[in-house]
């Protein structure tokens, strides 16, 4: 085996010296991946706005803005399930709810809104959407930005057959509740607790603009 | 070491001989948890045989200045900062295929294969014969990813690589987890199958001549 013995002075310097030369060279790739990996971040987001706007000449990651509201039913009975009574202050901050909206205007004419939007009553955690909704409050388009669902049955809310429903619909004509719980959205077989926490998503993303525009 | 080792030896043993996953049965949780299509095999075999093959390389070098006392941790170090790498580097420059992998990536740390090399080859043998170890290893752990991954995917979703000829569901069963294991399990049977049939064929015509009254 080693030439070397395990005397306690070796093993100090050689965990040391290995441990420290590690840190060294994982600070150097992290400096040198640092730039790609924040390029990709910025691409799947301008990917996912695209898709869901259509045309567009001003830079919506530089216009956007936060809108803080308070979360829907859903979430928040999901959060009273889960959080304990003890930290009332810290439960509070997290019933609010902070959704991204970047504008998307062709030649200064602002048309869609592309609405960065999630849940977290996904089958397997948390949802996140791109709802674009044009100037009427109607969903132009929806993109899957990520999410956990189960491959071949709630990873279906990514299919256009199931998206497409949504399209053109307004928070008024359309009742945004699949319909095993009394609403409009034909949920996909099998994945009633996805379908529903996407149209949890989208319907955040509704009320939030229909606040803001009032 | 009573045996000489040869270089082709060394690298042909983790193709099929001592396959990491269908022979040593080892690392099986990213094996049976990434491989829901040919592609995301792929990727985490590369990222694996990277993560071998250099892990192997330094483990080699440094081999006669690491006690033996703190060998382990030293190790792990080692390993946990090449897949740090790899992490860091798909998440810059493949950034779909890094999703798709999610936590798998990871966990290479604790995939028994890497560990498993290191502390059993790589810690005793010259650079050279290290490297064509892990090399070997890698690409037969790579094989066996793309394999099942290709199965799951043609049986599941009735596609190869992304590629889909007709717009039909496959059977989803496959690309869930049981799926996994059925299919890895009719691999391996064939392989062991296989293998009784070439080398002791004999020994199973006197059984069933036994058998038989």
């Amino acid at each position: 085996m080693s030439a070397r013995e395990s005397s306690f002075f070796n093993m100090l310097v050689t965990l040391v010296l290995v441990t420290g030369t590690a840190a060294l060279s994982l600070g150097f790739v992290y400096q040198l991946t640092k730039e790609p990996i924040a390029q990709a971040r910025i691409e799947k987001q301008m990917r996912a706005i695209r898709s869901v706007t259509g045309e567009y000449t001003n830079d919506p990651l530089q216009e956007a803005y936060e809108v803080h509201r308070q979360k829907g039913e859903g979430q928040k009975f999901r959060r009273r399930h889960r959080g304990g009574k003890e930290d009332q202050a810290a439960k509070k901050a997290t019933e609010e709810e902070v959704l991204t909206f970047y504008p998307a205007a062709l030649n200064n004419d602002q048309q869609v809104i592309a609405i960065s939007t999630y849940s977290e009553n996904g089958y397997s955690g948390l949802i996140e959407l791109m709802v674009g909704i044009d100037a009427n409050g109607a969903i132009r388009n929806i993109e899957v930005v990520s999410h956990l669902e189960t491959p071949g049955l709630g990873s279906k809310i990514k299919d256009k057959a199931f998206i497409d429903q949504y399209i053109g619909k307004t928070a008024e004509n359309f009742d945004l509740r699949v319909k095993k719980d009394g609403g409009e959205v034909d949920g996909i077989s099998g994945a009633t607790i996805s379908s529903r926490a996407f149209s949890e998503a989208v319907k955040q993303a509704l009320d939030a603009f229909n606040e803001t525009k009032k | 070491m009573k045996k000489e080792l040869t270089y082709k030896e060394t690298f042909t043993k983790g193709l099929l001989k001592e396959n990491p996953v269908f022979v040593l049965l080892l690392g099986l949780c990213p094996v049976l948890g990434v491989t829901t299509s040919a592609i995301n095999g792929l990727g985490m075999g590369l990222a694996t045989m990277f993560v071998l093959l250099m892990s192997n390389l330094v483990i080699s070098l440094i081999r006669n200045f690491i006690p033996d006392k703190v060998r382990i941790p030293s190790f792990i170090v080692i390993i946990a900062s090449f897949v740090t790498v790899v992490d860091l580097v798909m998440a810059g420059y493949t950034p779909a295929l890094h999703e798709q992998l999610g936590i798998f990536i990871p966990l290479i740390v604790v995939n028994c294969i890497v560990l498993g090399r290191a502390e059993a080859f790589a810690s005793k043998h010259s650079l050279l014969f290290s490297m064509i170890d892990g090399l070997g290893m890698g690409v037969g752990f790579t094989f066996a990813l793309v394999l099942l991954g290709g199965l799951r995917e043609i049986l599941g979703n009735l596609s190869l690589f992304g590629y889909k000829p007709w717009d039909m569901d496959g059977m989803i069963l496959f690309i869930l987890a049981p799926g996994a294991f059925i299919v890895l399990g009719l691999i391996i049977g064939f392989l062991n199958w296989r293998k009784s049939d070439d080398s002791k064929p004999k020994v199973e015509k006197v059984e069933k001549s036994v058998a038989q009254p």
